[in-house]
């Protein structure tokens, strides 16, 4: 899955660390860094952590891949 | 049919039948389609792209790729609804012909439009000497493929890095290389990092940050040479003062060029700063015209802005890149009355040596700078530029919370100095000199820049031809 966080509304709340730690981290106190392909398994967490962001700056994919089609 | 009627009726059969074609593949140009979509635009719709990748997301590039934490290709862009678009990636936008509302692509191929965005962003200032940039070890950081390959650079565990310029990208890379492990050199021809976009007050910090991390950081020098061994990979620099430093690995982030070589000749308002356009993002002619037909957005535009005395600003920002794409896309399937400005306050983010760095309005365009809240001495604080008594911008070091209230602020041109949020004062709340380099004094060049034409300074002269 694909996601985006807006980091300039994001405000360092770290309610998506806490909901998901492998996907957020804080690299110091404030600057959040994340990973913007998480594992489909992580889905659950991920969407729970969006719905938790206090600034809804979790931006969380909402195509299939199929739709996604890219022709190179 | 009443003349709105008709227009009516042209609006609508331009949304189901118009061409629109977007040259750009990456943040501006995805949002764009996405928003035309979303717009209710249903015609034949062709995104061109010359990297072969589909639109990717460049921020983490200089933070977790290199870090090694995420794979380079892992930062594709979610999608947010589908754009049943043609999508034409790996090849260039060579030429446009608005007389018949062609582009000319590499391949030879021409796309007919009826309206165009251009969305071609910038690319990165190569190292001037093109023998030393070609030596293996010496790397640039705008795409993916670049961060990859400095990423694996790293892993390999260089004896040292040197990163040349030290704006937002080569000092987030030195962050990164602190973070490994990995010794570095940071030389900046400016009084200090970051100067060209927050100042020299501001820079002072962000030079003593870069030391308290271990950075070997050497201000108001310039490399003169890179030098390589045998094998062709770059193993010194020579710099202005005198010195050398050997690095296996040299970052040359010495800023941007626009991409806009290939709208030479389309009779628009391009030239290095970028594509004129007007709030609404649509281009400028060579006289400064609006055009009805081409459209521009993100780190290639630039446009007057209404807070800052409608002066032109070219915005390298992420959240400029997305709201005026925005913007162009809600104004190419609409009609005045109903146009929208992009009128975005300026945004920008960092991460470095642990510390959050954002930024909102325009720093450079402030002369004054005040500490608001916090303590410099922690890394936490909010500071306020001034001009002429008003605010014009706030940066946050670890503050991020209350950027929100500055750009209000900002907005309301409030007094400079601002009313103190009572909170976290700090203990000097006296404005001071913001100490930006003169224009001309060579620094890294900020992400914001005015670049409109000021009427104190009478620098240009118009001669019409005879
Ligand atoms: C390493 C890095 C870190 C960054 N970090 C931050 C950050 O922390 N915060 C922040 O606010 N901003 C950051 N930015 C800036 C942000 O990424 C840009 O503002 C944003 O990418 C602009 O999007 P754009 O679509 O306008 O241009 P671009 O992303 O430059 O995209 C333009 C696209 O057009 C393509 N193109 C160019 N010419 C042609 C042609 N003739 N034909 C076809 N295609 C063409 C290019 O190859 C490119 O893919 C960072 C940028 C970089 C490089
Ligand atoms: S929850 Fe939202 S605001 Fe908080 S750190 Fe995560 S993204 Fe940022």
């Amino acid at each position: 899955m694909r996601i985006v966080v807006d980091l300039n509304r994001c405000q360092g709340y770290a309610q998506c660390v806490f909901l998901a730690p492998e996907v957020f981290q804080l690299n110091g106190e404030e600057a959040l860094v994340y990973e913007p392909n998480p594992d489909d398994g992580r889905r659950l967490q991920v969407e729970r952590a969006a719905a938790a962001c206090p600034v809804q700056a979790i931006v969380v994919e909402r195509l299939a891949a199929a739709e996604r089609s890219v022709a190179s | 049919m009443t003349v709105a009627a008709t227009l009516a009726e042209l609006v609508r059969d331009f949304r189901a039948n118009g061409r629109i074609v977007i040259v750009g593949a990456s943040l501006a140009g995805l949002r764009g389609a996405e928003a035309l979509r979303a717009e209710g635009f249903t015609g034949p719709l062709t995104i061109i792209g010359d990297e072969p990748y589909e639109p990717y997301d460049r921020p983490p590039l200089s933070k977790q790729v290199l870090k090694g934490w995420v794979p380079a290709d892992h930062t594709a862009l979610p999608r947010l609804r589908a754009l049943d678009a043609q999508w034409r990636l790996g090849v260039a936008a060579t030429g446009l012909d608005r007389a018949t509302k062609h582009v000319l692509l590499a391949d030879g191929e021409q796309v007919p439009y009826d309206r165009l965005l251009i969305a071609t962003g910038t690319r990165a200032r190569p190292w001037p000497n093109p023998d030393e940039a070609a030596l293996e070890g010496v790397y640039t950081l705008r795409s993916r493929d670049d961060a990859a390959g400095l990423q694996r650079a790293l892993a390999a565990r260089p004896s040292r890095v040197l990163v040349i310029g030290a704006g937002f990208i080569g000092s987030e890379a030195a962050s990164v290389c602190r973070d490994l492990d990995i010794p570095v050199t940071v030389a900046e021809r400016g009084s200090a990092p970051l100067v060209g976009a927050l100042g020299g007050v501001i820079g002072e910090i962000a030079a003593q940050m870069q030391r308290d991390h271990g950075v070997d950081l050497r201000c108001g020098v310039g490399v003169s040479s890179l030098e390589g061994d045998a094998g062709g990979h770059v193993r010194r620099a020579h710099l202005s003062d005198g010195t050398t430093v050997a690095a296996d690995v040299v970052l040359a982030s010495l800023g941007s060029i626009r991409n806009v070589e290939w709208l030479e000749g389309s009779g628009l308002a391009a030239g290095f700063w970028g594509v004129g356009c007007d709030a609404g993002g649509r281009a400028f002619d060579i006289n400064g015209v609006a055009t009805d037909s081409v459209y521009v957005a993100g780190d290639v535009a630039r446009a007057p802005h209404v807070l800052y005395e409608y002066q032109f600003l070219a915005m390298e920002h992420w959240d400029n890149a997305v709201l005026g794409a925005q913007a162009a896309a809600h104004n190419m399937v609409n009609l005045e009355p109903h146009y929208r400005p992009n009128l975005l306050l300026p945004g920008f983010w960092s991460g470095q040596f642990g510390v959050n760095i954002k930024s909102v309005g325009v720093p450079p365009f402030g002369d004054e700078i005040v500490f608001t809240q916090g303590s410099v001495k922690d890394r936490r604080f909010a500071a306020a530029y001034g001009r002429r008594g008003r605010i014009v911008a706030a940066v946050t070091f670890n503050h991020g919370r209350w950027l929100e209230y500055y750009g209000r602020l900002i907005q309301e041109s409030a007094p400079f100095p601002p009313p103190p949020p009572g909170w976290d004062r700090p203990d000097d709340m006296k404005p001071m000199p913001a100490d930006f380099p003169e224009p001309g004094v060579p620094t890294a060049v900020p992400d914001v820049v005015l670049t409109g034409h000021d009427p104190n300074e009478r620098r240009a002269e118009f001669r019409p031809r005879r």
